[in-house]
């Protein structure tokens, strides 16, 4: 069974999913994942589903779990690079993932975690701009 | 009766003259007929005539003998559909060759009245599948037509246009449908992706009414988009929309604006960019000095 790895960047974690998920994989990765945010202190963790071709219900569950479980533990989940027709299925599904947080790629997924840490580390600052 | 079917043959060919011209009159008069070329078709549609009948098939005109027939009627019907002739115009183009065709029979055949009606019965059957596979095609290429420029309706209709680097706007015109919606919605999102756009604005202007089933299609849109990572802000929305979708408690969750001026303003101060009055600047720098 392979495994999916995680990489650090600064104070995110970086899980790029490029293999077909089943339901010991998808368990693995949240036992891993949830691991490494505390062990690293991690306050971002995005998820680059890009190479993904199909996403279906278990895995937006997946997604949606990834990210409530982060943010009990004080980490901001961005989804990326999800494809255009991935997108429409979910939407068809009725899946609209309202946890998640998403952005185009990687790049201005991690501009958006930087964003969001700041914002919350100044709420003050925020609210004043 | 294979004899009466080439006499009919041998008729045709020996009064090919009078006929045509007995039919071009007819058509003429009829008003099926129309400026120029009418008479070589007539003459060509003769021909096949007389070959068909003389292999001896007169109830079914889908078989091999009537080919060229075929061929010629569908070329026809083409021709009539492009040029705007109406479906009646059309076929009194094979019913109105009954007038001078039956008048022939009736000269030939005046002395047997048995065969005179049962030529003309048989004739009758002929003309009238003639006829109506001419009505067939010309409705066929009509479809085709209307097909062709739904699709090119649809690809006119669904631009989407970068207003800015990283604003995309989407002009909607006309009424949103699944199909449309669909293609729209690929649209969008594959510019989304290509472009690296974060905001899209939506702009319903041209969308002339909003009812539950096109606010589920904006809102799969704009779900969407947003699974991919872009914010969609609606704009364009005229006072009796808004009044419709309160009225209908559609709840679109999504920020709107009147204009699409306004979805623009709101879209550079989200991408942290300002839009400056020059004029001002230099009067308040002026000033200050």
């Amino acid at each position: 069974m392979s495994e999916i790895p995680i990489l650090k960047i600064r104070d995110c974690l970086l899980v790029s999913i490029q293999v077909d998920m089943h339901d010991r994989l998808a368990m693995a990765l949240q036992d891993d994942l949830t691991q490494r945010i505390v062990a690293d202190r991690a306050r971002g963790v995005m998820i680059d589903i890009s190479a993904l071709e199909i996403v279906d219900s278990f895995i937006g569950r997946m997604l949606n779990n990834i990210a409530a479980m982060s943010r009990v533990l004080d980490a901001v989940t961005v989804v990326v690079g999800m494809r255009p027709a991935v997108a429409i299925t979910l939407v068809e599904l009725g899946l609209a993932l309202t946890g998640v947080r998403t952005a185009l790629n990687v790049d201005k997924g991690l501009a958006l975690i930087r964003n969001i840490i700041d914002n919350s580390e100044h709420p003050d600052a925020h609210r004043a701009g | 009766m294979p004899d009466d079917n080439l006499v009919i043959a041998a008729l045709i060919e020996k009064h090919q003259q009078t006929l045509l011209r007995g039919w071009l009159a007819v058509q003429k008069r009829d008003g099926g007929a129309s400026d120029s070329g009418d008479a070589d078709l007539s003459k060509r549609f003769l021909d096949e005539l007389r070959a068909g009948t003389a292999a001896g098939q007169f109830n079914d005109i889908t078989t091999a003998e009537w080919k060229g027939m075929r061929d010629l009627l569908e070329d026809f019907s083409r021709e009539r559909v492009a040029q705007g002739f109406t479906p009646t115009q059309t076929a009194i183009f094979v019913f109105s060759f009954k007038e001078p065709l039956f008048e022939m029979l009736r000269r030939e055949l005046a002395v047997d009245a048995d065969r005179l009606a049962e030529q003309i019965w048989s004739l009758t059957r002929l003309l009238d599948q003639l006829g109506l596979y001419t009505i067939a095609c010309y409705a066929r290429t009509r479809e085709e037509v209307i097909g062709r420029q739904q699709q090119e309706l649809l690809e006119l209709s669904t631009p989407v246009v970068e207003l800015w680097d990283g604003i995309l706007a989407l002009p909607l015109i006309g009424t949103l449908d699944s199909a449309r919606t669909q293609i729209v919605m690929e649209n969008l999102l594959e510019r989304l992706v290509s472009s690296g756009s974060e905001i899209a604005i939506i702009d319903i202007t041209g969308v002339p009414t909003v009812d539950t089933l096109v606010a589920q299609h904006l809102i799969k849109t704009i779900s969407a988009a947003r699974l991919m990572g872009a914010d969609c802000i609606l704009s364009g929305i005229r006072p009796q929309i808004a009044q419709t979708i309160v009225h209908l408690g559609l709840e679109l969750n999504v920020v709107s604006k009147a204009t699409m001026a306004d979805a623009l303003a709101l879209a550079l101060r989200r991408s942290g960019k300002a839009v400056v009055d020059r004029a001002r600047t230099v009067e308040t720098r002026g000033s200050g000095e």
